[in-house]
């Protein structure tokens, strides 16, 4: 049980075969990937390669047909039972009739935190992700973004070690996602969690990621994992020293070579 | 306002036609009544005094808006309300077991819709029998119900408002299905994600996303109340409330009193529906949503 338990997450030999109408389906095979306390890894890949399927068994949404994982050296199951993570998906999911502070409550309602640490808990979440002074608002009297920040407090409401999220920001525009981007990194710096962060965008990937995992479909698999060299220190113009373009460069080969064979 | 406007308007053009076409036909359908009546008198009026006289008879066949507006008007507010020819006497003992019923009616369908949603067995059980139900006519159930319970010594109010029952719990029962299944898949996820309880689930996700769909059906299920308490008033032996009304005005072929209590019934059902709508409205307010 107790594999290696410096590791926040750790995958071996993981396969998840869905069945389908059309006949079975490989939306992963043969993963082995560890992640350690503090990283920041990114998972990226076309559609279908199983980079949310990965992120959805981390979170135990999705049951593993071989191979294993562990979650702070527990199952998943036993990881969500215990609350080791805070999930943000790729739509906000607010509860529309709750106000933005009733919706970073929710958690904390279900897992039973007191009135007075609930409130405290909101007032540092909200303001973490610069939020502060729209508690009484309706989701619908927030803009997308503002959206997405108060799906993110919730899911650091109750302080989970991991965040998980998928593809947050990909329903928003590229001026609203490089301001998000730059505050998720500030947070990150902040708050010291573990972060696994699925994209479809190269420039995010590269710009947040200690560690950026390459997938590639059909079967669902891992064709690369590249260290990223840059600083933990990141203004948004890193994006044009070469030394970023080089990582970026490297993270498209091994998308295309990922392809390579389909075409 | 302009919005008010632009809805009281053609709502009032289609009722002055209306209206219109009402005289017309009762004009037409009296007419032959009224040739008898005169050809035995003797008598031989000219065309407008003979269409004043269509508009007048005491038990025509289609009475004029206006005899059934003047009825109206006298037996709601020229009578002592609890006197047994006011109709708003008649719309009391209707709306009470209407409102019993319907109560009744709106916590079984809620019940038998979380039953439902939650439990796979019921689901697949329950559904057909209650769509059976709604194919069985109203009018062969209520007398039985009436003597049935009769037999075992409950009378009154209460078998009245089960036949409301009958008919109202079932638009509860496809709404709230249907708004407790209302939650997206990303929302059962991230509850999931937290473990929370079955009960957690229904309290803070499902129940607050059915409320919406609760109190559309409400509307429909309050209209259907109505219904079933003045079916249910017909073989109750003609005592009191719109449906005794209507029974013994058609005995003695009353049709001015069928027509206004007829209106009476429209009127309360009216006001139900407008009333659940109010509610829903401000319970959505006070639930945040975007002012329409």
């Amino acid at each position: 049980m107790t594999s290696d338990s410096a590791n926040v997450v750790s995958a071996e030999k993981l396969g998840l075969t869905f069945q389908t109408n059309d006949g079975p389906v490989q939306a992963l095979t043969d993963v082995d990937l560890s992640i350690r306390k503090g990283e920041f890894v990114s998972f990226i890949g076309p559609s279908g390669c199983g980079k949310t399927t990965f992120l959805r068994v981390i979170a135990d949404l999705e049951k593993p047909t071989t191979g294993s994982i562990y979650v702070n050296g527990m199952t998943p199951s036993q990881a969500r039972r215990k609350r080791a993570y805070g999930y943000v998906f790729q739509a906000p999911a607010l509860f529309p009739w709750r106000t933005i502070e009733r919706n970073v409550a929710l958690p904390l309602e279900i897992m039973g935190i007191s009135g007075a640490d609930q409130k405290a808990r909101i007032a540092r979440t909200l303001d973490l992700v610069n939020l502060a002074g729209f508690e009484k608002k309706y989701p619908w009297q927030l803009s997308g973004g503002m959206q997405q920040r108060a799906s993110i407090a919730r899911a650091l409401a109750f302080d989970a070690d991991l965040l998980l999220m998928d593809e947050p920001f990909g329903a928003l525009d590229e001026i609203v996602r490089d301001h998000l981007n730059k505050q998720l990194l500030e947070l990150w710096a902040r708050t010291d969690k573990t972060i696994c962060f699925v994209t479809h965008s190269i420039p995010e990937a590269v710009y947040l990621s200690t560690r950026i995992v390459v997938m590639s479909p059909r079967p669902g698999r891992v064709t690369d994992v590249i260290e990223s060299t840059l600083p933990k220190e990141r203004p948004l113009h890193i994006r044009d020293t070469p030394e970023f373009l080089e990582i970026a460069h490297r993270v498209r080969e091994g998308l295309h070579a990922g392809h390579s064979y389909e075409d | 306002m302009d919005s008010t406007r632009d809805k009281v308007v053609p709502v009032l053009t289609i009722l002055g036609g209306l209206v219109i076409v009402w005289y017309v036909f009762a004009v037409i359908l009296n007419t032959p009544f009224q040739r008898d009546l005169d050809r035995r008198a003797g008598e031989d009026p000219g065309t407008i005094e003979f269409i004043g006289k269509t508009l007048a008879q005491p038990k025509p066949i289609l009475p004029a808006p206006h005899q059934v507006a003047i009825n109206f008007f006298q037996s709601t507010f020229m009578v002592k309300p609890w006197s047994v020819r006011s109709l708003v006497y008649h719309a009391w003992v209707t709306l009470s077991s209407t409102l019993l019923g319907f109560a009744f009616g709106t916590a079984l369908g809620i019940l038998i819709a979380v039953g439902i949603v939650h439990v796979t067995t019921l689901d697949r059980s329950l559904m057909p029998w209650i769509i059976a139900s709604q194919t069985i006519p109203i009018l062969a159930i209520a007398p039985m119900v009436i003597v049935v319970l009769a037999a075992v010594g409950i009378t009154g109010l209460i078998p009245k408002a089960l036949i409301s029952t009958y008919l109202s719990f079932f638009p509860v029962v496809v709404g709230m299905v249907k708004g407790l299944r209302s939650p997206e898949i990303i929302n059962l996820d991230l509850m999931h994600t937290y473990n929370a309880s079955r009960s957690q689930i229904f309290w803070k996700l499902r129940a607050p996303a059915a409320v919406p769909f609760l109190f559309t059906s409400m509307k429909v299920a309050v209209a259907a109340s109505l219904v079933g308490a003045i079916v249910g008033e017909l073989p109750t032996g003609a005592v009191a409330g719109i449906g005794a009304k209507l029974l013994s005005a058609s005995y003695y072929s009353a049709t001015i009193d069928i027509w206004s209590a007829l209106v009476a019934g429209s009127v309360v059902a009216a006001l139900l529906v407008m009333i659940v709508g109010i509610a829903g409205r401000l319970v959505d307010r006070a639930m945040g949503a975007r002012p329409a």
